[in-house]
């Protein structure tokens, strides 16, 4: 008898989105999203160090649309993880594990996460 | 490094569609993952419309039906049809749950049945345990002593300490959990997966063990244990209402406090 190689059931294509898988893939996400920006914050301090002209050129882009989007981004990113990071340290402690109490925690983290992005970005255009 | 695409060999193929028989009133349509070993095909998923009418309430009475009257080819494990037995565990609408304790009318639209995810597939809705069986054997799951028992009685516990290992106690190794865990998907080789920890901990907190200390040295891995990142999927599938991902959190605590 032939024995054929057993096929691997599907996983990712099947599995259900729900708020907690949802975020936490956003939370590696979007600390993957900050380590990049970890770099363009680097290029933007060589540029200070670089002259007038190298810094007015990354500054020309950072306040442009695209540039603007990407720091935009960067801090929405920044205070997602940042919020969730303490979600993670709550768990850390064996608090919220109850199904309804981590959905909760869940939503509350991205709610603020969004309200002090808007807030950042407020707050610079006041200024 | 994780592999998010199905290899080719078990990518799905279009299937057959059975229609449900003339004067059927409540139809339901089942879409089920089909595997046959002996044709070594890819696999397909073939829809059913069920008579809902003359069927049982529960997800798996749907799938008995169809190997009754329609297609007896359909393979599947089921045993105790109330929730204790963990036989008919699979990913039913997207989630892991048991077929016997799902009822068809909580489910939206066409029923979907898949096998637990990212396992090698037997036949059908039957995946290999094997291996997930050999890491709940690995965690040692039984009693640990030192000193001899009681000469006149059994090792008595007070009621706080037997509430402790209540919950736990009630995993029934159906593996909801554990194939629920993208974590688990990525790295079952080396990390136990939900259901083995939560074993653990079941022994860990059992106050009449004396092995705690081998038992945390075993745990203390960053495969082993920390591959959890608290997805929390297990605890959402636990056809149980356990809270695996809190026993692991548990166990990294302990682990924390024993370093300080």
């Amino acid at each position: 008898m032939v024995r054929y190689e057993r096929p691997l059931s599907p996983h990712l294509d099947v599995y259900r989105w729900e708020v907690s898988n949802a975020l936490s893939i956003l939370h590696r996400a979007t600390g993957v999203a900050l380590s990049f920006g970890a770099i363009a914050l680097v290029g933007w301090l060589m540029s200070v160090v670089g002259g007038p002209a190298a810094y007015n050129a990354l500054n020309g882009f950072f306040t442009g649309p695209i540039g603007g989007l990407m720091l935009f981004g960067w801090t929405f990113c920044f205070f997602y993880h940042l919020c969730n990071g303490i979600r993670h340290l709550a768990w850390d402690t064996g608090r919220g594990f109850e199904k309804d109490r981590a959905r909760m925690t869940g939503w509350f983290v991205v709610i603020v996460a969004l309200v002090m992005t808007l807030a950042v970005w407020l707050a610079a255009f006041i200024a | 490094m994780a592999q998010f695409r199905l290899p080719p060999n078990s990518r799905l193929q279009k299937g057959r569609f059975f229609e449900a028989p003339a004067g059927a009133k409540q139809i339901r349509r089942f879409e089920v993952y089909r595997y046959d070993p002996d044709t070594g095909e890819n696999p397909r998923v073939d829809h059913y419309d069920v008579a809902l009418d003359q069927c049982g309430p529960m997800v798996l009475d749907g799938l008995i039906k169809i190997k009754n009257e329609v297609d007896p080819t359909l393979t599947f494990r089921r045993s105790c049809r109330e929730g204790i037995c963990g036989s008919c565990a699979m990913n039913i609408d997207g989630l892991n749950t048991l077929a016997c304790t799902l009822a068809i009318d909580d489910i939206k639209g066409p029923v979907k049945v898949y096998p637990l995810p990212h396992m090698e597939v037997i036949k059908d809705l039957v995946p290999d345990l094997t291996h997930f069986y050999a890491q709940y054997a690995s965690i040692k799951p039984w009693l640990q002593t030192r000193t001899p028992a009681p000469p006149d009685r059994e090792r008595l516990q007070s009621r706080a300490e037997q509430e402790l290992i209540n919950s736990p106690s009630a995993c029934i190794l159906c593996a909801c959990c554990s194939t629920s865990c993208p974590s688990y998907w990525w790295n079952s080789d080396r990390y136990l997966g939900p259901a083995a920890l939560l074993a653990a901990y079941r022994w860990l907190v059992d106050s009449r063990d004396e092995a705690s200390g081998e038992r945390l040295d075993a745990l203390e891995d960053s495969f082993r244990l920390y591959r959890c990142h608290t997805i929390m999927n297990c605890t959402n599938s636990c056809p149980k209402d356990l809270n695996p991902a809190r026993a692991i959190a548990e166990i990294k605590k302990t682990l924390a406090v024993r370093r300080m």
